[in-house]
């Protein structure tokens, strides 16, 4: 498979300043991470840990207090664009044609004065020089395509139900088939059966229009259902990368078993640990390894020395000690 | 649910609660609870879950147990006393100490302009739960149960603490007054995965060690499993099947409860979801229906469905509202 989608060494860091002090905030502190065309790519981690962060530079979205300190990342499609280094203008060109984003919380961006129609027109007819009714009959057949009601079309945002409001925002930006989508969190706050339903229409709309997808989400029952290849960050930094099944076989990052493990499960009430202490504050992380503080296999070593992300076989990549110590 | 023959910590009978929305010269009646039955055990300290989707109408149920809504019609009885008709002075005294809210957002409950610790001295105070002179020691020990303590959040404010703490520290601020109950919306929606289960245990440890009875609202099913002894699930208003957890969720009867059953996603890349889930498209679809509120998304729906809503159905030691049961005794 091609990489459509890479990006090497990445620091975004958010600099304030305010009354002198400056504080810095390193919420993506070098990370290398490749996307390969036609994948269902997860990225899990708890809040605060830079998920979002790495989703905005991976969009091209910089903006103050966020700063790109060092890296490069790029878009491969017919020709390469060098992200960083794009205007807005530039961005703005590729943006929901080529690369596409479903927000966070994403059931409250639709406007509440317009109806579905009229949202799916006013956001076809920028990019697209199309008339009302080309519009509404384009947005009519995908969402059909998708199995969606086309009640939906003359309804207010309001009169939706959660579930299908996330829906139709997913459904608003893929219309123009992307190759690329972004999902930030596209199902948090929602409950199992809407989960699943819009987990399901993700799935059905890359596979159907064999685009990427980057899935963002703390929910490791979510990605298991959907994702390909997963990659685990913590405080920052990318700890374990490796394809769905030897993540959840054979988690090899503390971090990563601790997450695994305290999962609850339906038909089994035996007691399960969360994982001790809590996730650092990025603007003064730990020395050395991030998780040291926390992880119960801790070193010396640990305190001192960040450990490299090492290549152990088959693409599965972790960042410990643990594992590359044996190695070498 | 079935009516245990001895006293309840908490009962709650056909209890109904109706808002009106006017839009306009036009106003519409929108049945938020419908006649929810269940019950809390006085006998022994137990967990029991509340669960269903949004909307469903569970922080209802938990607000007029809290007293912060009034109910239409219907009982709510703690410990036998009937609680619309407690006095200010009762309310104060007594019923506010027996039963503790701890809510969804734990950064939303405690402003980020005061100390953290203060909520809890200020529970003290108000409440005259022990003398001035032992408060730094009874606060400390109320933070030790929750796994924290003074020294480490004392001048502290909420912003400073992770989720989860902030989250074990208004636990411990509701245990301040030593509660029978808590009613717990959502706890731990807002907290960090890695941290979540550090609340449920920590509900789990509180029953077994403390005799605290917690009534767990959520919609996240596999730590209503883990945590809870019995569960009731609700759609639409309704309590649609009860019973020990074990039964409901291990062998679901109504087909709202199988089809929640297999939505909750496996951390197992080995089981992934089969098959399609249907899903409301409005809003305010299922509050309309004539008949069962489930039976435009039901797999197994019958003529009767559409019809005439379904009475509650004795199977197996558990209420199911649905007729695909009517063959069995009504409750």
């Amino acid at each position: 498979m091609s990489i459509i989608a890479e990006a090497k060494h990445l620091k975004a860091y958010y600099i304030t300043q305010s009354y002198g002090i400056e504080r810095t905030v390193k919420a993506v502190d070098d990370i290398s991470i490749e996307i390969k065309e036609k994948e269902v790519l997860g990225i899990a981690g708890e809040s605060g840990c830079g998920k979002s962060t790495l989703l905005k530079v991976l969009l091209g979205t910089i903006d103050p207090p966020l700063k790109i300190v060092d890296g490069t990342m790029q878009y491969e499609f017919e020709e390469s664009y060098n992200v960083l280094s794009m205007s807005k203008d530039e961005i703005k060109q590729i943006r929901w044609t080529q690369v596409s984003y479903i927000p966070q919380g994403s059931m409250h961006v639709l406007n509440p004065v317009r109806k579905i129609r009229d949202i799916f027109h006013d956001f076809i007819a920028t990019h697209q020089n199309l008339n009302k009714s080309e519009t509404t009959k384009l947005s009519q057949d995908y969402l059909q395509k998708l199995g969606l009601s086309g009640q939906v079309m003359n309804a207010y945002p309001h009169q939706l139900s959660g579930g299908m409001r996330q829906r139709v925002t997913i459904a608003l930006a893929t219309i123009l088939s992307p190759k690329l989508v972004f999902a930030d969190e596209p199902t948090t706050a929602l409950d199992v059966l809407v989960q699943r339903g819009v987990v399901q229409l993700l799935k059905e709309i890359q596979q159907r229009e064999g685009s990427t997808l980057v899935l963002v989400s703390h929910d490791m029952g979510v990605h298991a259902n959907l994702a390909d290849r997963i990659a685990i960050l913590y405080a920052g930094k990318l700890v374990e990368e490796a394809e769905t099944q030897s993540i959840f076989k054979n988690p090899l990052h503390p971090y990563t078993q601790y997450l695994i493990e305290s999962l609850p499960r339906l038909d089994d009430k035996t007691e399960r640990s969360s994982i001790p202490g809590r996730p650092p504050a990025l603007d003064n992380p730990p020395e050395g390894c991030r998780f040291h503080p926390r992880c119960p296999h801790a070193m010396d070593v640990c305190t001192k020395e960040v450990p490299p992300l090492v290549d152990i076989g088959e693409g599965h990549k972790t960042a410990c000690f643990l594992v590359s110590e044996e190695k070498t | 649910m079935i009516h245990s023959t001895d006293e309840n910590l908490l009962d709650i009978a056909n209890l109904t609660k109706v808002f009106t929305l006017r839009q306009g010269f036009s106003t519409t009646k929108l049945v938020a609870v419908d006649k929810a039955s269940f019950f809390l055990k006085a006998t022994q300290p137990e967990i029991v879950a509340l669960a269903g989707e949004s909307g469903s109408g569970k922080t209802t149920v938990a607000q007029m147990i809290l007293g912060l809504t009034e109910p239409t019609s219907g009982i709510i009885r703690y410990k036998s006393k009937d609680l619309t008709k407690l006095t200010r002075q009762e309310k104060r005294s007594w019923f506010l100490k027996e039963v503790q809210p701890i809510f969804q957002n734990p950064f939303a409950t405690f402003s980020p302009l005061k100390r953290i610790e203060t909520y809890l001295f200020e529970t003290a105070f108000n409440y005259n739960v022990v003398e001035k002179e032992n408060v730094n020691q009874y606060v400390d020990d109320i933070l030790g149960l929750v796994g924290l303590s003074l020294a480490e959040i004392s001048g502290r404010y909420p912003n400073e603490l992770s989720g989860g703490q902030a989250q074990r520290v208004s636990v411990a601020r509701a245990l301040i007054t030593a509660p029978s109950l808590l009613v717990a919306d959502e706890p731990v929606s807002m907290v960090d995965a890695s941290l979540r289960m550090s609340i449920v245990n920590l509900f789990r440890q509180l029953k077994d060690e403390k005799a605290v009875s917690v009534l767990y609202i959520t919609h996240d099913l596999a730590t209503a499993y883990y945590a809870a002894d019995r569960i009731a699930i609700m759609l639409g208003g309704w309590i649609v099947e009860s019973g020990s957890v074990e039964k409901v969720l291990g062998q679901p009867l109504h087909p709202y409860t199988q089809n929640l059953k297999q939505s909750i996603p496996d951390p197992d890349p080995d089981r992934k979801w089969e098959g399609q889930v249907n899903l409301a498209v409005l809003e305010t679809d299922e509050f309309t229906n004539m008949g069962c509120k489930y039976a435009s998304r039901c797999p197994e729906v019958m003529e009767i469905c559409k019809q005439k809503i379904p009475t509650d159905f004795l199977v197996e030691n558990r209420t199911v509202k649905c007729f695909l049961y009517e063959d069995n005794n009504p409750t």
